[in-house]
């Protein structure tokens, strides 16, 4: 039996299995698409102690060849299930299961959705999750950007240097991300602000072309644009534990700094825990708590 | 096996009047998931010699990119008789791509 299966090979994932190999534990990471999570997408990291810049790509490969040298095994598999037997757990893949004596789940968030009919057929034709890997293919173009947190109004800013027209949709009549950067984006003459706003249906013949705003009093206008960045925050990627495992109401792992889970010998650790800074640092760091923890745990069975 | 480059000088006649069905990666070097798709499509090019793989940098070639109204990388598209037949978008593991030559 595998000592610790860690599910998610991002930052918190591998950091949890250096930790848990060079305290000589078996360890095997499971993951359903790349190693490296989410921080691949990100061109250049500036703020991780000691690397002044690396890119997310590089970062992530590194990551992942110190936990592989260490002797951590990793397969690319998606887990569809935890089930809790005491002194033993079981991980259920689209391949098989495993079990384990602990788990460290790092699954990471997703990129929420509008939730409208056609976004997903339009990813890549129109609909974008992130600016800074599309927004050079809206070169002159015109743009929207959804959303009112710090990631839409730094897309929004980011995109008016590329794109001809950037509309910045909220559905709030004041935005909740930095004040500095609602002042950059309200000096650029190529900014439309739209408050009070939703988008409630998206136009396309073979790429979107126009997306339908809703207000508050119902009123529906069209607008034309080429693309439509969508940046209404991030959603935990639990869904498979939550009939074990505790989430908080936005579907959370309820865990806290020490990484436990209600479930003894269940950790959790980097973004799909309960938290106030997601960070690539406090990613690593969690990696670290929960395998500390598990090693720990495994040591009163 | 290395995947060939191509652009659109050479285009129509390693893509569009290949002998077999063609993948074409369209990515740049800049793009985190393009380099994590890469060697999942050298394995996969080894295991399906029925296609041909080539890629295609965005960056280098701006006209393909737009011919093909590619808006997000990496995007596979896959071509059968020089027309498209279906495409990807984003970082895929390599049973999904596998099915995606099954379509």
């Amino acid at each position: 039996m595998t000592d610790i299966i860690i599910v998610g090979a991002g930052p918190a994932g591998l950091t949890a299995a250096i930790y848990a190999r060079r305290a000589a534990k078996s360890v095997l990471v499971l993951e359903a698409m790349s190693y490296g999570g989410q921080i691949i997408n990100t061109p250049d990291i500036e703020n991780y102690p000691v690397a002044e810049h690396i890119s997310g790509f590089d970062f992530a490969t590194k990551l992942y060849e110190q936990a592989k040298n260490l002797g951590a095994e990793i397969r690319f598999e998606k887990v569809t299930g935890l089930l809790d037997h005491g002194q033993e757990k079981e991980i259920v893949t689209a391949k098989g299961s495993y079990s384990c004596k602990a788990v460290i789940l790092a699954t990471g968030c997703e990129n929420r959705k509008l939730g409208l009919s056609d976004e997903k057929a339009l990813v890549g034709r129109g609909i974008s999750y992130c600016a800074t890997c599309d927004g050079a293919f809206y070169r002159g173009k015109t743009v929207a950007v959804v959303g009112g947190g710090n990631t839409a109004l730094e897309d929004a800013l980011y995109l008016s240097d590329i794109a001809r027209q950037v509309y910045l949709i909220h559905r709030r009549d004041s935005f909740r991300g930095d004040a500095a950067t609602v002042a950059q984006l309200t000096a650029r003459k190529n900014v439309t602000f739209l408050y009070n706003s939703v988008v409630t249906a998206l136009h396309a013949d073979k790429r979107l072309h126009s997306i339908d705003l809703t207000d508050k009093a119902g009123a529906v206008t069209t607008v034309e644009t080429d693309g439509l960045f969508v940046a209404v925050g991030r959603i935990p990627s639990n869904g498979d534990f939550a009939g074990l495992i505790e989430l908080d109401e936005t579907g959370y792992v309820a865990a806290g700094e020490n990484c436990r889970t209600n479930v003894p010998g269940i950790f959790a650790a980097g973004d799909n825990r309960v938290k106030d800074v997601r960070q690539l640092v406090t990613a690593a760091a969690d990696g670290a708590v929960a395998a500390t923890e598990a090693i720990r745990y495994i040591g009163t069975l | 096996m290395a995947i060939m480059e191509v652009n659109s000088n050479n285009f129509d006649q390693e893509v569009l009047s290949a002998d077999r069905p063609v993948v074409v990666d369209f990515n740049a070097g800049w793009c985190g998931p393009c380099r994590m798709l890469k060697p999942v499509l050298e394995e996969l090019s080894d295991a399906r010699g029925d296609y041909k793989f080539v890629s295609v940098d965005i960056d280098e070639d701006v006209e393909l990119a737009e011919r093909y109204d590619v808006s997000s990388i990496p995007c596979l598209v896959v071509f059968k008789n020089g027309a498209e037949h279906n495409r990807s978008i984003g970082f895929q593991p390599q049973a999904a791509l596998d099915a995606l030559l099954d379509e």
